[in-house]
């Protein structure tokens, strides 16, 4: 096990490594200057130099990039052009604030689609399944930022029932689990968890009735086990494969949230990704990108793990 | 002396009274089983024979009634150790599954669940029916995988399914069968899966578990090799119906339908000479969910006459607990006796 652990960590370098080459030279070869917006229209081209000198960018690109690179390792990912604050500060704040929201969409998403999925996976066919699929198939395909505006017109507008906008009466530094707080987080959450429920949903719906087909179902009946008994054994199956689905979401929320962030004003690494993108402020660009990369490796790793504590087979072939 | 009146007088442990299966899932209802009988004694090992599709697999299902309730129509009597086993609620029904009739299945790989052990899945089992400690039903897990001789048991108890060979896996398997002291056992082609030395085994161990324990086994198999060595009694099945029944060395020895007959002709006995025909059945078995009025054979049989498309044949004894139905076991009784003897059907 340990070797296991061990091997996937090694695995993952090269991949951290390619990971961070492509978004540097992604946001590299878009076009944009990236000192447009901190220098004034007039500026000299002599100020102009000086400035491309002092940010780096008049060496060759792969000197940029392996001095960025080093940097990263150490902490270091540069100062944002547009706040002359440090990005890595910015990033991790923003990364806090993307994790506290797509956790809880997650999790949401995770608990309403997984019962919808047992629901239609054991009773197939049925109108409850058709029911519960339709519902899957409205989650994957609504634009979300259109349920966002949706419901912020509902349930801020019309009912004044919770907040349409930010992250709470300290702005987006402060957090607190309480209701001053919580009630901001509500409507994007709920926005957010509709795209992982429609597809745990789905995947689920697959698995319970694959795992059903199978003639082991028939041995659990053929010993005697009730159906909650089966319903156990049908969990434990279906479970790795569900998880790692739900990994997966957690991954595209964590970086794929520009849409619902922009729409609720959530301080996340999306709002950030934005206004880093209309700001052409190419360092916060590549730390924040680099930090959501990094993410996703390590929630698959993870995924990983824990899909072998799981599932025996894996583990030893 | 008589073999009729022994086993007659025998308790009869598993009793099914014209068993009707239909499938309803299709669009036409599929008669998979229509009019069985079959009495099991305590003790006794039945093999129920035929190809696939004959409706011997699905007979045995019945009795544990393991088919989807919602697309499958049984009617008929099933009494297994004095229980009407078709009136059951579903309580009483899980409760009797694995306790008083447990199964063994064709594929243990399949028939296990992959995630647990195979230690958990009998501790499971056994905690299922009886009130006792992980710790005990571990301990009987343990006396288990000796009894059915699975080599370093302590180790295999937690070890996947995966994680061991095909024999090991069925020696599980029938461990776990035997987990809660049924009183029958169910076996759905347990040896088919299996190579051919690993069989003989397989085989071997269940006779010997038959004996020590008492078991009534009902042995479903198309391998009339595997079947000679462990049942008492044949029932040969074909389309649903169980054609011939008797005693084992009786139906070898003296095959009176003209379908058991015909399967003793297309067994590959011994080694083959290369280039040799082997010997076939012409012909399809019939669909099931447009069964011919007469007899099922008819079609494909030598022995065929006019009346035989007509009726469905009773079952005609033949003395000696032996019985087929057929109306032509006047013309099959040339081919009984000492098998070197034994004329080549005429084509």
């Amino acid at each position: 096990m340990i070797f296991y652990l061990l091997r996937r960590i090694v695995y993952t370098i090269p991949i951290m490594i390619g990971v961070a080459f492509f978004c540097f030279l992604l946001v590299h070869i878009s076009p944009g200057d990236p000192l447009v917006s901190i220098l004034p229209p007039d500026a000299s081209i002599e100020l102009q130099k000086q400035l491309m000198r002092l940010y780096g960018f008049d060496r060759p690109w792969y000197e940029q990039f392996a001095t960025w690179f080093w940097r990263a390792l150490n902490g270091d990912l540069g100062t944002s052009i547009a706040s002359g604050r440090p990005v890595a500060t910015e990033v991790m704040r923003a990364v806090g604030n993307t994790l506290m929201l797509s956790c809880m969409a997650t999790l949401i998403g995770f608990l309403f689609g997984g019962l919808f999925g047992f629901v239609a996976g054991y009773f197939r066919d049925s109108w409850v399944d058709r029911v519960a699929s339709a519902f899957s198939v409205l989650g994957v395909s609504v634009p979300h930022y259109w349920l966002g505006m949706v419901l912020v017109i509902i349930f801020s507008s019309w009912l004044m029932w919770l907040p349409a906008t930010g992250a709470g009466p300290g702005g987006s530094g402060e957090w607190a689990w309480d209701w001053a707080h919580i009630q901001f987080m509500v409507l994007p959450a709920i926005t957010m968890s509709v795209i992982p429920m429609g597809i745990i949903a789905r995947t689920v719906r697959a698995l319970v009735a694959d795992i059903l087909a199978q003639e082991f179902v028939v041995g659990l009946r053929a010993k005697g086990l009730t159906d909650l008994g089966i319903f156990l054994h049908v969990v434990k199956n279906a479970a790795p494969t569900a998880l790692a689905v739900m990994g997966l979401q957690l991954g595209y929320l964590l970086g794929g949230s520009i849409l619902i962030e922009t729409v609720f004003s959530w301080p996340g690494t999306g709002f950030l990704l934005n206004s880093a993108i209309f700001q052409r402020d190419l360092p916060l660009l590549q730390g924040t990108i680099l930090v959501l990369a990094t993410f996703f490796v390590v929630l698959n790793l993870l995924v990983d793990v824990l899909q072998t504590t799981l599932d025996p087979r894996i583990q030893r072939s | 002396m008589n073999a009729s009146t022994d086993s007659a007088a025998k308790e009869a442990i598993v009793s099914v009274r014209d068993l009707h299966v239909t499938f309803t899932a299709g669009k036409k209802p599929v008669e998979a089983v229509n009019g069985v009988d079959l009495q099991v004694a305590r003790g006794e090992t039945v093999a129920l024979i035929g190809e696939s599709g004959s409706g011997k697999s699905v007979t045995l299902r019945s009795l544990l009634r393991l088919h989807p309730a919602r697309h499958t129509r049984i009617e008929g009597r099933i009494e297994v150790a004095g229980a009407n086993v078709l009136s059951m609620g579903s309580r009483a029904l899980a409760d009797y599954r694995g306790r008083v009739a447990s199964m063994i299945f064709q594929e243990p790989l399949l028939a296990l669940d992959p995630v647990y052990t195979v230690g958990a899945q009998i501790i499971e089992s056994i905690r299922r029916h009886e009130n006792i400690s992980t710790a005990d039903a571990r301990k009987r897990a343990l006396e288990l995988f000796e009894r059915v001789r699975i080599p370093s048991p302590e180790r295999r108890l937690d070890a996947y399914p995966h994680e061991m060979s095909g024999g090991m896996r069925q020696r599980a398997m029938i461990a776990l069968a035997l987990a809660c002291r049924p009183q029958v056992l169910l076996a759905d082609e347990p040896t088919t899966a299996l190579d051919a030395t690993v069989q003989i085994q397989i085989l071997l161990l269940l006779r010997e578990l038959q004996r020590e324990l008492g078991l009534a086994i009902v042995f479903v198999t198309h391998d009339m090799g595997a079947a000679v060595e462990v049942a008492d009694r044949f029932a040969v099945m074909y389309a649903g119906r169980i054609v011939e029944e008797g005693p084992t060395r009786e139906v070898i020895r003296n095959p009176r339908h003209p379908y058991t007959l015909a399967l003793m002709q297309a067994r590959a006995d011994g080694a083959m000479e290369k280039g040799a025909r082997l010997a076939s059945i012409p012909g399809a078995p019939p669909d099931l969910a447009h069964l011919p009025m007469g007899c099922a054979f008819a079609e494909r049989c030598t022995f065929a006459q006019p009346a035989c498309l007509q009726t469905r044949p009773d079952a005609v004894e033949l003395g000696g607990d032996h019985r087929a139905r057929c109306l032509r076991t006047d013309a099959t009784i040339q081919f009984g006796r000492p098998r070197m003897e034994r004329p080549a059907i005429p084509a």
